[in-house]
């Protein structure tokens, strides 16, 4: 592998931080401050495209800042996979920002200059995990994630949100120091190195219950991932501001979650030990609980961002389960199932904050009909769910069909049954939503049948998520970037 | 200049003298005396630092005298770290404490900086003798002002906590000097290094084995190790805050550092551990007090008496570190004198700004403290994140030793004391973000122009607990090199 020294992840990863300062300073001007989120949020994204030629024609850029102990430093490392992570976290950033100054503002929210700082604060946090050329680099950011999100996840100061806070808390750090913190320890004390490879680091060090247990500490402990059941605190975490939900509990925090465990499985482990070991059934099956729980879950919920949070869930869970297949194919649509959910997911959200600041609606059963009043935004829905389901033309098609061609690869056919239940579930619990917004009787209508007026929410809010609708669908006929960049990154 | 080493101790010595004289012609003079004379120390210490990492260990004799009959300071890679911790510690603690000194003693300032001199003094002689009697005496001069300095605090409780202290440090101190007494009959000779070269020669000494137990129960005592704390909790509670700042950081980390010294330097590896066996016992012991003190914390309702229970757990982390018996363990162990006094130090400088301005600290007086003084609890979060041990701060990367040396040793049961008490002060510190986070006076939701009107400690105060804090990130960033050039080439 060609590597080269680059100080350019650093600069990604400091570009959110140190505009922090000023964000605060102009706390009284939020004009300025917003402007001052797109200038850093641009920036970040150029520096992350201008990495992209480099790393597609299958180099990686270090940059190492601090040995702490051989093998262990804190470095960072650009391939295929963080590229990939880093794209879709720092594109997304942008659109949330208008997003957020729509949402924040329309809702006339306290503590906004608190809001934008934490939340670069966190995004900073999300590049550097996709940066991470180690565990032990990987999991500092990881947890400064954790701490950056629970004031945002806490923003209302209320006694809902201090539960919230405290469940969000309990669940992401009590895992991450007890589970994760002992698991990479032992995996230094053995191999004397963290560094992330293709081959693994370990050689032979383990027995198999070993392996096990140190892989179920991993994939637990990172409950970001939401696995079952460490992932109470997602719905809990959707008292927090909706831009909170769409960026970072769609894509930011939860995929930081899901990528460490990917990392753990392809960069420490090595997809030849848990192919060895026959390790990657174990945690299929963990996958499958999830998966399908989580939908059926999904389905019982009135809320719409609660439904969305069960439906992340179980959707976190696929990219996991592909993986775990151990087969190129799986592999393949497991990760780029991050970029496909991501786009998704993040367009459903957007459309719930959309409604709730428009009509004060929280509920899926007093939607009904507004899709008449807000048809933009529930055309978006529609392509948002048709990405999580996985249906054409969104690019959400991309991933089921590589993963159950995955299942199929591996003869795995019994998943690939728990993959077609859980879509027919997804497509369960949205399109409904969809049909009744549009054709369903509203509340208020009139007994005449008077025309309904348009009555969309503000342009900061329509805009971006028109925009993730769209490139969801761009995703369907251009993945090829994304497919690029794991071939490159996992060496298929 | 060879007589850095003296001057060290001197110039806080004759500084305390001309303090206490310059009181009688004006009272305002004491200060900048004391400022001076603690600004000289740590210059020399830091020179010394300097001189011993380029060319290795001074000996340095009092007056001429040599060894074993004159008193000798030795000062090698340890003790000149320690020494720089000491004196700037107490340099940056007397220019925060101006104000609360003025607050809290305003009667008796000027008795207050000549005690607090002397203090130092004592502690700065422990940590550079060579001698072990001379030790003893110093640790007396430290115990004495201590005792002083403590019945000086709160009116009601700050004599009784310090009489507390008084009959149980005397009981220490007897302990330990009779213990001196015991290797002076079988040695003939007081010298450190001269006795180590005694013992080594001499095997199976009932003699010995006494000595041996009377010294390390009466460090023991002194340095707070679980059970023999009791004096602790309330003797630091109630001391003034300007005192307690600079006592909880130091007092019991200088003690450790006894310790270690008596292991290395005088006892030896071979004595304790292969001889006597005792390491498992008192990794034990270890393991018990980082649980007791922790779970003791989270019963506290003053936060201040809470990070006194805190330091009783720390003192586990370190012994139980430095009789792991393995290099990496020992390196933890060293590594978390630093840390921990840098920790103890900021949280405590927070809890000085919080006492200059809120008058209390007692946990429900602490609502809206965010908004109030925002810098101030930037501070305090990010040393409870040490605590904590959330990566970039140092206390992680201690911890990180302590749990692989526990590892090596295949002392489980100390590894998960270590983590569990993570766990612990993660829930004792968020349950205080709570308080100063939610319940604030101002209605916080819904209201975007709701000013909280800052009320900051004065600016002498921040910038010391500025940068203090920010020194917790950089000890982290530069572990390695800590380790590396100070406590590995000590330890070989």
């Amino acid at each position: 592998m060609v590597t080269m020294i680059s100080i350019k992840p650093l600069l990604a990863v400091l570009v959110p931080l140190l505009v922090i300062p000023v964000l605060v300073s102009s706390s009284s001007k939020p004009n300025v401050r917003e402007s001052w989120i797109f200038v850093s949020g641009t920036i970040m994204l150029i520096l992350v495209l201008s990495m992209l030629p480099v790393v597609l024609q299958g180099k990686q850029l270090v940059l190492t800042l601090f040995e702490i102990a051989p093998g262990a430093a804190l470095a960072f490392k650009v391939d295929g996979l963080g590229m990939l992570f880093a794209l879709v976290a720092s594109s997304l950033y942008i659109v949330t920002s208008i997003y957020s100054i729509g949402y924040m503002r329309g809702l006339n929210e306290h503590g906004q200059t608190r809001f934008v700082s934490f939340f670069a604060l966190a995004i900073s946090a999300t590049i550097g995990a996709a940066f991470s050329a180690n565990l032990l680099t990987l999991y500092l950011f990881y947890e400064i994630l954790s701490l950056a999100t629970y004031p945002l996840v806490a923003h209302h100061q209320d006694e809902t949100s201090k539960i919230s806070g405290r469940r969000y808390l309990t669940f992401i750090l009590g895992t991450s120091i007890g589970l994760v913190l002992p698991a990479m320890i032992y995996c230094y004390h053995v191999t004397g190195t963290l560094e992330f490879s293709t081959a693994g680091i370990f050689s032979g060090q383990l027995s198999k219950p070993q392996a096990t247990v140190l892989l179920l500490m991993f994939v637990f402990g990172f409950a970001k991932a939401g696995i079952m059941p460490f992932h109470s605190w997602l719905p809990a975490a959707m008292v927090a501001p909706t831009p909170v939900s769409a960026l970072l509990h769609a894509v930011a925090v939860v995929k930081v979650g899901v990528f460490s465990i990917v990392r753990v499985m392809t960069g420490i482990f090595g997809v030849d030990l848990l192919a060895d070991f026959n390790l990657g059934v174990v945690v299929m099956s963990i996958a499958s609980v999830t998966i399908l729980l989580g939908s059926c879950i999904a389905l019982s919920q009135d809320e719409l961002k609660r439904r969305l949070a069960y439906s992340t869930i179980s959707q976190l869970s696929y990219i996991i389960f592909g993986v775990a297949l151990l087969s190129p194919q799986g592999l393949l649509g497991g990760v780029i199932h991050i970029v496909m959910h991501a786009f998704g997911k993040i367009t459903l959200f957007f459309c719930a904050g959309a409604i709730y600041v428009a009509t004060g609606k929280k509920y899926i059963s007093q939607m009904s009909g507004l899709g008449k009043k807000m048809p933009f935004t529930f055309t978006a829905f529609f392509i948002g769910a048709l990405g999580v389901i996985g249906l054409p033309p969104a690019g959400g098609f991309y991933s089921k069909w590589n993963l159950i061609l995955g299942t199929l690869e591996a003869q795995q056919t019994i998943f690939m049954v728990v993959l077609l239940v859980s879509s027919f579930l997804n497509a369960f619990y949205f399109l409904p939503i969809v049909y009744k917004a549009f054709f369903g009787k509203s509340e208020e209508e009139d007994e005449d049948g008077a025309p309904v007026k348009i009555q969309e929410a503000n342009l900061c809010l329509v805009i971006p998520l028109l925009i993730s609708a769209i490139i969801s669908i761009v995703l369907f006929f251009y993945p090829t970037v994304f497919i690029n960049l794991i071939k490159v990154g996992l060496n298929i | 200049m060879d007589n850095y080493p003296a001057l060290i101790v001197i110039a806080p010595l004759l500084g305390a003298f001309f303090a206490g004289l310059a009181a009688w012609i004006e009272k305002r003079l004491s200060y900048p005396i004391a400022l001076a004379a603690l600004g000289l120390s740590l210059f020399s210490a830091v020179n010394v630092l300097i001189q011993v990492i380029a060319t290795g260990t001074i000996q340095y004799r009092m007056a001429g005298w040599a060894p074993p009959m004159g008193i000798e300071y030795r000062i090698d890679l340890l003790n000149a770290m320690v020494l720089v911790l000491v004196s700037g510690i107490a340099f940056l603690n007397l220019i925060a404490s101006y104000k609360n000194v003025i607050q809290e003693t305003s009667d008796r300032a000027e008795s207050f900086y000549v005690i607090y001199l002397l203090f130092v003094v004592g502690l700065l002689g422990v940590v550079a003798t060579g001698d072990l009697f001379n030790l003893y005496v110093l640790i007396e001069i430290t115990s004495l002002t201590s005792y002083t300095l403590i019945a000086l605090g709160d009116r009601d409780r700050g004599p009784l906590a310090a009489l507390n202290y008084v009959f149980i440090g005397v009981i220490g101190a007897s302990f330990y000097l009779l213990g001196v007494g015991y290797i002076y009959i079988k040695t003939g000779s007081l010298n450190m290094m001269d006795v180590a070269n005694i013992l080594s020669g001499i095997q199976g000494s009932t003699t010995v084995l006494v000595a041996f137990f009377l010294c390390i129960i009466g460090i023991w005592i002194k340095m707070a190790l679980f059970p023999l704390h009791v004096w602790l909790p309330n003797g630091y509670t109630y001391a003034p805050v300007a005192f307690s700042r600079v006592v909880a950081p130091l007092m019991t980390k200088v003690m450790v550092y006894v310790m270690i010294r008596l292991m290395i330097s005088v006892f030896g590896f071979d004595y304790i551990f292969t001889e006597l066996n005792l390491g498992k016992a008192v990794v034990w012991m270890g393991t018990i007090a980082v649980l007791a003190g922790s779970i003791m914390a989270l019963s506290q309702k003053n936060l201040k008496k809470m990070l006194t229970y805190i330091i009783v757990a720390e003192i586990g982390y370190m012994v139980g570190g430095a009789w792991l018996a393995n290099e990496l363990g020992m390196t933890g162990a060293i590594l978390h004198i630093v840390n921990d006094a840098l920790m103890t130090f900021a949280l405590f400088l927070a809890v000085g700004n919080i006492v200059y301005k809120i008058k209390s600290v007692d946990l429900p007086n602490l609502k809206g403290l965010f908004g109030k003084m925002p810098w101030t609890m930037a501070g305090f979060v990010l040393a409870a994140f040490s605590i904590i041990g959330v990566p970039p701060t140092c206390g992680f990367f201690s911890k990180w030793y302590l749990v692989l040396g526990a590892f090596e040793a295949g002392a489980y049961h100390f590894a998960a004391a270590l983590i569990i008490s993570s766990l612990i002060c993660a829930v004792l510190f968020f349950k205080v973000f709570e308080i100063c986070f939610f319940e604030s006076e101002s209605k916080g939701h819904g209201d975007p122009h709701s000013t909280v009107i800052i009320e900051e400690a004065p600016i002498s105060m921040l910038v010391v607990s500025g940068l203090v804090s920010i020194s917790l990130i950089v000890a982290g960033l530069y572990s390695g090199t800590i380790v590396n050039t100070i406590i590995l080439p000590f330890l070989r």
